[in-house]
């Protein structure tokens, strides 16, 4: 198998923002819309899906000399799956309120298309270490977006940030944002944002490439 | 390096592999699965002697009663159901009241509650939501809201109890339903109707209640 150069930082760094699972891949979007009505939900489902992608990645990354093609797909959900009811178990016995809270949208992790497109895309191509370091890096973006929109929705939503009050008592929350259209509207926001800054970031480079030019 | 790219591998291959995958699948399940079980009964258990405690001000002991064969009897299993009520005493061992337990269809999915109710005086001193997935912001103020919850705080249930609108609230058998999650108060205040119409007949008339059995 041909393999391109791997630089170990660059898989790391590339998920958190450039190629952002959800600001730019914009995948994994049912749990981004669904638990992020406040900043706990969403730290924990982040946390959730984190060990699922990055222990996917590593077992898959170990075995993809063994997978036999044909049945690859059916066995990175095996895989994703187990991962998935061995989270969903520790956090009912070790954080039984935020399970109440996430209830059916642990075992829904199995289905985020980010962990499998991550599989298929990259653990199942390239060796163990930046199999690892892509996951982690994927994994981090993902509850990075998590944070940002569960911690956007909670302070307009409600007024608080991790339960704890930020405003006095005259605030009126904006009780939309913690409903399904709240969702929306942040993630489009967001997106608008993310966009706008690499647009911007092409235009500015590009400018600097044709200043070098003309000098 | 393998050759998965070049070569076909047969049937009893990819079969074996699945079989493979699965078992080890299924083991690590039933691994965390036992590993885990103990802490989340100890976690319910807690959570509901926790609840009956709330829902009953000035207890410190209870113990589950059963509805079989037309009486109640002390139990000490750990199944729930339709027929499972706490009864709470004081530290003498004075019988106080009933936590009955009670679950059903709210705006999203059951919900499942418990209330503390005193038969000699027949009403209703606390309510405690033990399981719920109403919308966040709205109709988890059922249990959020201190508001609506002291409500149930000192509620006649005769003749029956009525979610009225919030500010309403006018006779002793009424409660202000929540703005905005007017379909999650009715649905807590019907879950207490059924039960309360459940245990009516079940009961034994104030003050021949089972003795605390230790």
């Amino acid at each position: 198998m041909k393999q391109k150069e791997l630089d170990g930082y660059q898989e790391f760094v590339k998920g958190i923002w450039r190629e952002n699972p959800v600001f730019v891949q914009v995948l994994g979007m049912c749990p981004m819309l669904a638990v992020t009505n406040s900043a706990m939900n969403a730290v924990v489902m982040g946390v959730a899906t984190f060990f699922v992608l990055v222990a996917s990645s590593f077992m898959i990354s170990s075995l993809q000399h063994w997978i036999p093609r044909q049945v690859r797909i059916s066995l990175y959900i095996v895989i994703i799956a187990t991962f998935v009811t061995l989270a969903d178990y520790t956090i009912l016995a070790t954080l039984p309120a935020a399970h109440k809270q996430l209830g059916a949208f642990i075992p829904l992790i199995v289905v985020n298309c980010m962990i499998l497109g991550r599989q298929e895309a990259f653990a199942s191509r390239f060796p163990v270490k930046y199999a690892v370091l892509d996951a982690v890096g994927m994994a981090g973006g993902f509850l990075f977006a998590m944070l940002a929109l569960g911690s956007v929705r909670e302070i307009l939503g409600t007024g608080t940030l991790f339960d704890i009050p930020l405003f006095g008592k005259g605030f009126e929350p904006w009780v939309t944002m913690i409903l399904p259209p709240g969702g929306f509207l942040t993630l489009g926001l967001i997106l608008l944002f993310f966009n706008w800054v690499t647009k911007k970031r092409g235009e500015f480079l590009q400018q600097v490439a044709t200043e070098r030019e003309g000098l | 390096m393998s050759d998965n790219q070049t070569k076909e591998p047969g049937s009893a291959t990819l079969i074996l592999s699945m079989v493979l995958a699965g078992l080890i699948s299924g083991v690590a399940i039933i691994g965390v699965f036992e590993a885990t079980l103990p802490t989340i009964t100890l976690n319910k258990a807690k959570e509901l002697r926790e609840a009956v405690f709330k829902v009953l001000p000035g207890v410190s002991k209870m113990q589950k009663l059963r509805f079989a064969n037309g009486r109640l009897q002390v139990v000490e299993d750990n199944k729930v159901g339709e027929d499972v009520i706490y009864a709470g005493y004081d530290a003498e061992g004075k019988f106080i009241g009933y936590a009955v337990p009670s679950e059903g269809p709210g705006f999203q999915d059951t919900i499942s509650l418990l209330y503390g109710y005193l038969p000699d005086q027949r009403k209703m001193v606390g309510m405690e939501i033990l399981d719920s997935r109403e919308t966040p912001g709205l109709g988890d103020k059922i249990f959020k809201d201190l508001e609506f919850v002291a409500n149930f705080k000192d509620l006649s249930v005769d003749p029956t109890i009525v979610a009225v609108k919030k500010g309403k609230k006018a006779k002793p058998n009424e409660i202000d339903a929540i703005t905005g999650a007017t379909i999650s108060s009715k649905a807590v205040v019907r879950i207490m109707n059924v039960a309360r119409e459940r245990w009516e007949k079940r009961l034994p008339p104030p003050g021949n209640e089972p003795e605390l059995k230790l």
